[in-house]
C-alpha cells in the first residue's frame, strides 16, 4: 500500500534521550513490504500529519523499528505515542545504502546526530556478515552527551573501530570534543578500497564527503542520506526536488559524485 | 495533416470528414448522450474559461483575446469562429489533477484501533472539446508525471483513463504564444480521439475532422457530415502554417536543458527577482505545474480524519520547509527553481521538457515577466561569460 497507510500498533517504546524515541510497532493486519537499509517510511499521527522517518532496525518478522525526534507538530505527537497507540505507516521508500557495491571494502560509517538512525540497520547487516567486508569503523558526533543515540551499542560496533565525539561536553564527559571528521585520523581504512556511508546535517555532510575525498576515497563510494520537504513519497508532489533529483524516489541515499554539484549552489 | 499514419481506420467508419455548426452541434449531444462530460471553452467573466458544456451554442463564436505580458482581454472577432483564440487562465490539468482532492478517511474506533478507508476512484467520463496542440502535448505530459512512474496517481488516472479528447489545431496564436519553439504546434498529430481544424473563407465557416481513435471513428459516424474535399484541406493545412509563422514570442534556439544547468549562478536571477513577487500564479496557470501539499483534519470528535490534497506552489515559502527553515529563502531561489524545473531538470525526472509553449505564465503574471525573456537573457548572459577573457 503506497498512497493509504496501512494501520500499525507501537509495541515498544524507548526513550533515547529527552527529545528522542525509538519506536516498535506491529500491524494490524496487512505489513508493509520488507524494507532495506537507508529506505524510509511515511510516519501518519491521527489526524495531524505524517512525516518521513528511515528504519533504524530492521527485526526479522513483520515489526518495524523507526527512530523519531520530537521537532515539529507531527514528531511531536509520535514521539508522545504509548505502548498500545495506533499509527499509519505507508513505505517503504527511496534507495538503501548500496552495500552491494561496499563488498570486500573497509566501511566508513559516519553520523552527525539523529543521522546515526538511518545507518544503524546498515551497521546491523554489516555485523551480520562479518567476512564479506573489510574494517568496519563507526564515528558518531552528537552536540552533547545528552544528545547521543544508541550508547550502549557502540561498543559492540567496534570491529575494530567506534566512538563518539561531541561538541559541547558536560561535567561528566571524558569522551572526545570536536566535530566527527576530527576522528578520521584514528579510523582503520584504506582510502583507495573504502566505501563511507555518511548521514547528518548537511554542512557535515560536505564537510565529511570533502575530507574522505581529499584522502583519496572514491566520490561515488561516499554515499551520503539527503533530506527536503516530502508529501507523498511517490515522486507526485514536487517538494523533495534537488535539481535533477527527486529524493524520495532517487534518494535518499545518494553517491557524491552526484551530490557534489547540486550541494554546492546555494538554496538549490 | 492527413498523413494516413495518423488517422484510425475504422470498417465502414469515416476517418475524416468535413463538419458544419451543426456537426458541432452534434458532436456535444452525441458524446453527452454516450455519458460524457463534455468540458470546453466558454466566454464567462470577461474571459475564455473551460466549464461544462450542455450544448455547443456555449462555446465562443465570434470571440478571440488579445494577450501580452501580464494582459489578458477578450475581443469581439469579425468572424462568427468558434476555436480562434489561445489558451485562457484555466487549463485541463484543473479538470484531470483538480486543485483538491480527498486521498483517503480512516476512523479510530473506541477502542483506539485505526481504519483507513481509501477514496473510491471518480466516476467520471470526461470529454474534452477543443484541446490545444500545447494543452495535448501538457496532457501526456502529465500523464507521465502522475501515471508513468514506480507509483500511479489513482485520483489522476481515474480522470484520465477513458477521456475523450478532441483537439483543434491552432490558428490564432496569441502574442504570448511559442510552441513553434518548444516543438508541440500548432499541428496536432497524435494522442487525440477527434482532431478538428477550424476554416472560415468565402466557401463558409466549418472544421476538417479527423479520427484519432476507433472510438474517434465511430462518434465521427454518428455526425452529419460531408466527405472532405480538396479546397478544405489545403485551406486547413494553410492556416495552421500560416499561425505557425506568427508565434509571438520564442525560446532562445540553443538546449534549453544544458542553458538551465550551467547558468545555476547567473546574474540575470538577481534581475528578475527585483520583479518578481513570488506570487505562484505561473505555477497555477501552467498546464504541466503538478505540485502539491497535503492537508490533515478532523471533524469535531477527533475520531474521524482525512487526507486532502491540494495544488500547491514552489513559490511558497513553506514549500522546502525543513527543520531549520526553508531551503529556498529568497525569491531568487524560488524563481530559479521554477525555471529550471520546467525547462531542465524535468527532462531528468520526466524525459522531456515541462513546458509546452502556451504562454499561460507570461500572460497571467501580474509583473509581466516572461519566461522567454528570461531564457534569452540568460542565453546572452552564457554566451558573454564564454567569451570574456
Amino acid at each position: 500500500m503506497t498512497l493509504a497507510p496501512l494501520p500499525y500498533r507501537v509495541v515498544d517504546r524507548r526513550d533515547e534521550t529527552h527529545d528522542t524515541v525509538t519506536l516498535s510497532l506491529e500491524p494490524a493486519g496487512e505489513a508493509l513490504g520488507p524494507f532495506a537499509p537507508g529506505q524510509f517510511a511515511m510516519m501518519y499521527a491521527f489526524g495531524v500529519g505524517e512525516v518521513p522517518v528511515s528504519v533504524s532496525r530492521i527485526p526479522d518478522g513483520q515489526r518495524l523499528t523507526h527512530t523519531v525526534r520530537a521537532v515539529g507538530a507531527v514528531t511531536r505527537a509520535l514521539w508522545t505515542l504509548r505502548t498500545g497507540a495506533w499509527v499509519g505507516m505507508r513505505g517503504p521508500f527511496g534507495t538503501c545504502w548500496d552495500l552491494a557495491a561496499a563488498r570486500g571494502n573497509d566501511l566508513l560509517v559516519i553520523a552527525g546526530g539523529i543521522g546515526i538512525a538511518p545507518l544503524r540497520p546498515a551497521i546491523d547487516a554489516v555485523l551480520a556478515e562479518p567476512h564479506g567486508y573489510g574494517r568496519l569503523n563507526v564515528l558518531a558526533g552528537a552536540r552533547s552527551p545528552a544528545d547521543l543515540l544508541y550508547r550502549n551499542e557502540f561498543p559492540t560496533w567496534e570491529r575494530p573501530f567506534s566512538t563518539v565525539t561531541v561538541d559541547r561536553p558536560d561535567d561528566d564527559w571524558t569522551g572526545r570534543v570536536g566535530v566527527v571528521t576530527t576522528l578520521l585520523g584514528e579510523a582503520h581504512f584504506t582510502p583507495a578500497d573504502t566505501t563511507a556511508l555518511v548521514c547528518g546535517p548537511e554542512v557535515m555532510m560536505r564537510a565529511t564527503a570533502r575530507d574522505l575525498i581529499h584522502r583519496g576515497v572514491r566520490p561515488d563510494r561516499v554515499q551520503v542520506s539527503l533530506e527536503r520537504n516530502m508529501r507523498c513519497a511517490t515522486g507526485h508532489c514536487g517538494h523533495c526536488q534537488l535539481g535533477p533529483l527527486l529524493l524520495c524516489r532517487d534518494g535518499p541515499v545518494v553517491g557524491y559524485d552526484r551530490a557534489e554539484p547540486l550541494l554546492s549552489v546555494r538554496e538549490l | 495533416m492527413t498523413d494516413p499514419e495518423n488517422t484510425v481506420a475504422v470498417p465502414g467508419a469515416p476517418t475524416e470528414a468535413v463538419l458544419d455548426r451543426d456537426g458541432l452541434d452534434e458532436l456535444v449531444r452525441v458524446l453527452v448522450r454516450r455519458g460524457r462530460t463534455v468540458i470546453g471553452p466558454t466566454v464567462r467573466d470577461g474571459a475564455i474559461v473551460l466549464d461544462e458544456l450542455e450544448s455547443a451554442d456555449a462555446l465562443p463564436y465570434g470571440w478571440g483575446v488579445e494577450l501580452e505580458a501580464g494582459q489578458y482581454r477578450v475581443r469581439r472577432r469579425a468572424d462568427q469562429a468558434a476555436f480562434a483564440h489561445s489558451a485562457g487562465p484555466q487549463s485541463w490539468k484543473s479538470f484531470l489533477h483538480p486543485e483538491r482532492v480527498r486521498q483517503w478517511s480512516a476512523e479510530r474506533r473506541p477502542d483506539g484501533v485505526l481504519s483507513v478507508r481509501p477514496e473510491a476512484p471518480q466516476s467520471v467520463s470526461y470529454a474534452f472539446l477543443g484541446v490545444r496542440p500545447c494543452d495535448l502535448r501538457a496532457i501526456r505530459i502529465l500523464d507521465r508525471v502522475m501515471g508513468g512512474g514506480r507509483y500511479r496517481d489513482p485520483a489522476y488516472l481515474s480522470r484520465r483513463t477513458g477521456a475523450f479528447l478532441i483537439a483543434v489545431e491552432c490558428t490564432e496564436p496569441g502574442a504570448t504564444c511559442f510552441c513553434v519553439s518548444m516543438g508541440t504546434g500548432p499541428a496536432a498529430d497524435a494522442g487525440f480521439d477527434l482532431a478538428l481544424t477550424e476554416v472560415v473563407d468565402a466557401a463558409g465557416h466549418r472544421f476538417l475532422c479527423r479520427s484519432g481513435s476507433p472510438e474517434g471513428a465511430a462518434v465521427l459516424a454518428e455526425l452529419p457530415r460531408r466527405d472532405a474535399d480538396e479546397p478544405t484541406r489545403a485551406a486547413a493545412a494553410s492556416a495552421v502554417s500560416e499561425a505557425a509563422e506568427r508565434m509571438g514570442r520564442s525560446m532562445p534556439p540553443v538546449d534549453l536543458r544544458t542553458l538551465m544547468r550551467d547558468t545555476l549562478e547567473a546574474e540575470r536571477w538577481d534581475d528578475v527577482t527585483a520583479r518578481c513577487l513570488s506570487c505562484g500564479n505561473c505555477t497555477m496557470v501552467c498546464p504541466t505545474c503538478f505540485c502539491t501539499t497535503t492537508e490533515d483534519v478532523t471533524d469535531l470528535t477527533g475520531d474521524h480524519a482525512e487526507r486532502w490534497r491540494r495544488w500547491d506552489s514552489c513559490y511558497d515559502l513553506d514549500f522546502s520547509l525543513l527543520h531549520g527553515g526553508p531551503v529556498r529563502a529568497t525569491p531568487r531561489s524560488r524563481y530559479r527553481q521554477w525555471l529550471t524545473h520546467k525547462l531542465g531538470t524535468w527532462h531528468d525526472q520526466f524525459d522531456s521538457s515541462g513546458c509546452v509553449g502556451c504562454g499561460r505564465c507570461i500572460v497571467w503574471c501580474p509583473t509581466g515577466i516572461d519566461l522567454t525573456e528570461e531564457a534569452h537573457a540568460l542565453h546572452q548572459e552564457a554566451t558573454r561569460t564564454e567569451s570574456a577573457p
